[in-house]
């Protein structure tokens, strides 16, 4: 079976966020790029079905020169090859114009399942694995937690997370799914496996041989325009509440109800 | 020419849920601005008796009623209102940041080939007519504000319980009208095949009011039962963070944070937990934040409305205490 895994690199989740004086944007100076964690589990996931099913896991992602590293490390884990789309017109797409693209080049390969993260920790969007299923014609199911492939390989059968439980769902294959944590525990690239992806094809894939025009990718195909980036709403400083454990308990009930007024 | 603002009716266990209140409130500002009507638009089966309450707050509520729709499939929903917003051409389109409007409405903007901010704090008109959406990025460590140059309807999914919900203007009575859907079932490409209600039919915790928190400091999945009880007295539920989840104490359901769920309380009591930015990120838009940790440096206390330094296995029994008596006093 082959597996095509989209992915994102975005900044570490430790990162300390810097707006740009003119809000514009974000300070990238000192970031520390990684694979987006939920695009982990769909890697893990990938290539889980590659051990059981035998194929190829297929990496695919949209980003600037460095995203090659979050490539390796996904091929390094044991992904065959990857696709890198890499073109200064693709900059600034939003979730719409990043599904159309990432679907140009997906419909040219052979697969029989699509596996995205649910969201990409940077614009927490969650939109690029439903948006790339519709453009492709796919049936999705958002948030698996379980997938399993049926024997005859033409269908699968996924949990799913929902508020207040699980789903089970069956859908006939090819599907995309978006992966919610709890499917599976990413694995570690070994040294042979980074030894080894250096060699593992990474195709670029500029604007003239993605095939569309560039008023249909990067800022200008988009459909929302971000106008600027703003501070979160600042918090009042709080109080500490002291006194013996019996008489802080007193006075913090004393505060939740009168001036809080949230008891 | 687009006109009207679009709210999705999301229903669960038979009632509208709260946000599509907070989403009418909001559209009704909207609407007022641009001068255009508010509609409600609902999907079900047998939703026939809860079109009166949204009648309560819309223009006019479209209600569709099929057998096909008593349970959620991307392709029943997806299709139905994607069709309604061809036929009438709304200039808006909201629906709440929940598991099911952020399984469709990506679905819909890209059948549609228009924008669509999720996960939306906040919504206001421009001066030209335009649609603003503010939403959190990079969980919650800034916000970005967005606007929409091409394709109509514009559309946004909306965080629960941060928008106003008011309470509906008691003259108004919108006109209810049925849509006939036709929807064929070996159209839908999915089947659900069992949903499983997690064991407790307890509030979940994207929906709480209250929530009490445990981390590291609660040092073993038994101890959370001193934060149960306290969540029993002040009619609570329960969370977690990612090191308590990670330990095994409590299941990834529970976790709050950037890899878990973003929840917003009116009242968030995180015991033993650091404050750590991936589970602030989670908690961040809690109205009054509380913290309980022995460590007078945790960056908890940071973020908090309110802290006690003290070793949280003596100071909630006794606030257990303290809270019965205040809630009995009436």
């Amino acid at each position: 079976m082959n597996v095509i895994v989209c992915m994102k690199q975005v900044p570490d989740t430790e990162t300390i966020i810097k707006i740009k004086p003119d809000g514009s944007g974000i300070v990238t100076d000192d970031i520390k790029y990684v694979m987006n964690p939920y695009c982990e589990f769909a890697v893990e996931e990938a290539l889980r079905i590659k051990e059981k099913q035998g194929g190829q896991a297929i990496m695919v992602t949209m980003g600037s020169a460095r995203a090659v590293e979050a490539l390796r490390t996904g091929l390094a884990m044991g992904a065959d090859r990857s696709i890198h789309l890499n073109d200064p017109a693709f900059e600034g797409a939003d979730g719409f114009v990043t599904a159309k693209s990432l679907a140009e080049v997906i419909k040219k390969e052979s697969y029989d399942l699509i596996l995205c993260g649910k969201q990409a920790v940077d614009d927490d969007m969650a939109q690029v694995g439903q948006s790339l299923a519709e453009m492709l014609n796919l049936p999705h199911v958002t948030l698996i937690t379980k997938l399993e492939i049926s024997a005859d390989k033409k269908k699968a059968k996924v949990e799913r997370e929902v508020d207040g439980g699980k789903e089970a769902i069956e859908v006939n294959l090819p599907a995309v799914f978006t992966c919610q944590k709890g499917l599976n525990e990413p694995r570690y690239a070994s040294l042979p496996g980074i030894m080894k992806a250096k060699k593992k094809e990474v195709k670029p894939i500029n604007l003239a041989a993605l095939g569309l025009p560039a008023d249909q990718v990067g800022a200008a195909g988009s459909k929302v325009k971000v106008q600027k980036y703003i501070a979160p709403p600042s918090r009042p400083a709080g109080k500490i509440v002291t006194g013996e454990v019996i008489e802080a308990a007193q006075k913090l009930v004393k505060l939740l109800r009168e001036e809080a007024k949230v008891i | 020419m687009a006109k009207g603002i679009w709210v999705f009716a999301e229903v669960k266990d038979g009632n509208i849920r709260k946000i599509t209140f907070e989403l009418l409130s909001q559209g009704r500002k909207m609407a007022g601005k641009l001068g255009e009507e508010l509609v409600a638009v609902l999907l079900g089966s047998g939703v026939e008796k809860l079109t009166g309450r949204l009648a309560e707050y819309a223009d006019r509520v479209f209600w569709v009623d099929d057998p096909a729709l008593a349970q959620y499939t991307t392709d029943g929903y997806a299709s139905v209102l994607t069709n309604l917003l061809k036929e009438h051409q709304p200039s808006i389109f909201l629906c709440g940041a929940t598991v099911t409007g952020k399984d469709f409405s990506p679905r819909i903007a890209s059948r549609l080939q228009t924008g669509l901010a999720t996960d939306c704090t906040g919504l206001s008109i421009g001066d030209d007519g335009v649609m603003v959406a503010r939403r959190p990025v990079y969980a919650g460590k800034a916000f970005i504000e967005l606007t929409y140059p091409a394709g109509r309807p514009q559309m946004a999914s909306v965080r629960p319980n941060v928008l106003e919900m008011v309470a509906p203007d008691a003259a108004k009575r919108g006109s209810i009208i049925k849509v006939d859907a036709k929807i064929d079932p070996a159209s839908l490409r999915t089947t659900v095949l069992e949903v499983v209600k997690s064991a407790a039919a307890k509030v979940d915790l994207t929906e709480a009011e209250i929530i009490v928190s445990g981390g590291r400091g609660m040092k073993g999945p038994e101890n959370f039962k001193v934060l149960e009880e306290l969540a029993d007295v002040i009619k609570a539920t329960v969370g977690a963070s990612r090191a308590a989840v990670d330990s095994g104490w409590r299941d990834h359901g529970d976790q709050v944070g950037q890899t878990g769920k973003v929840v917003t309380p009116n009242l968030y009591i995180a015991c033993g937990i650091s404050g750590a930015i991936q589970h602030l990120a989670g908690m961040g838009s809690s109205k009054v934040i509380v913290a309980i940790n022995k460590d007078p440096d945790a960056p908890i206390f940071q973020k908090a409305d309110y802290g006690i330094v003290e070793d949280l296995f003596k100071v909630i029994p006794v606030l257990t205490e303290e809270f019965k008596k205040l809630l009995s006093e009436g």
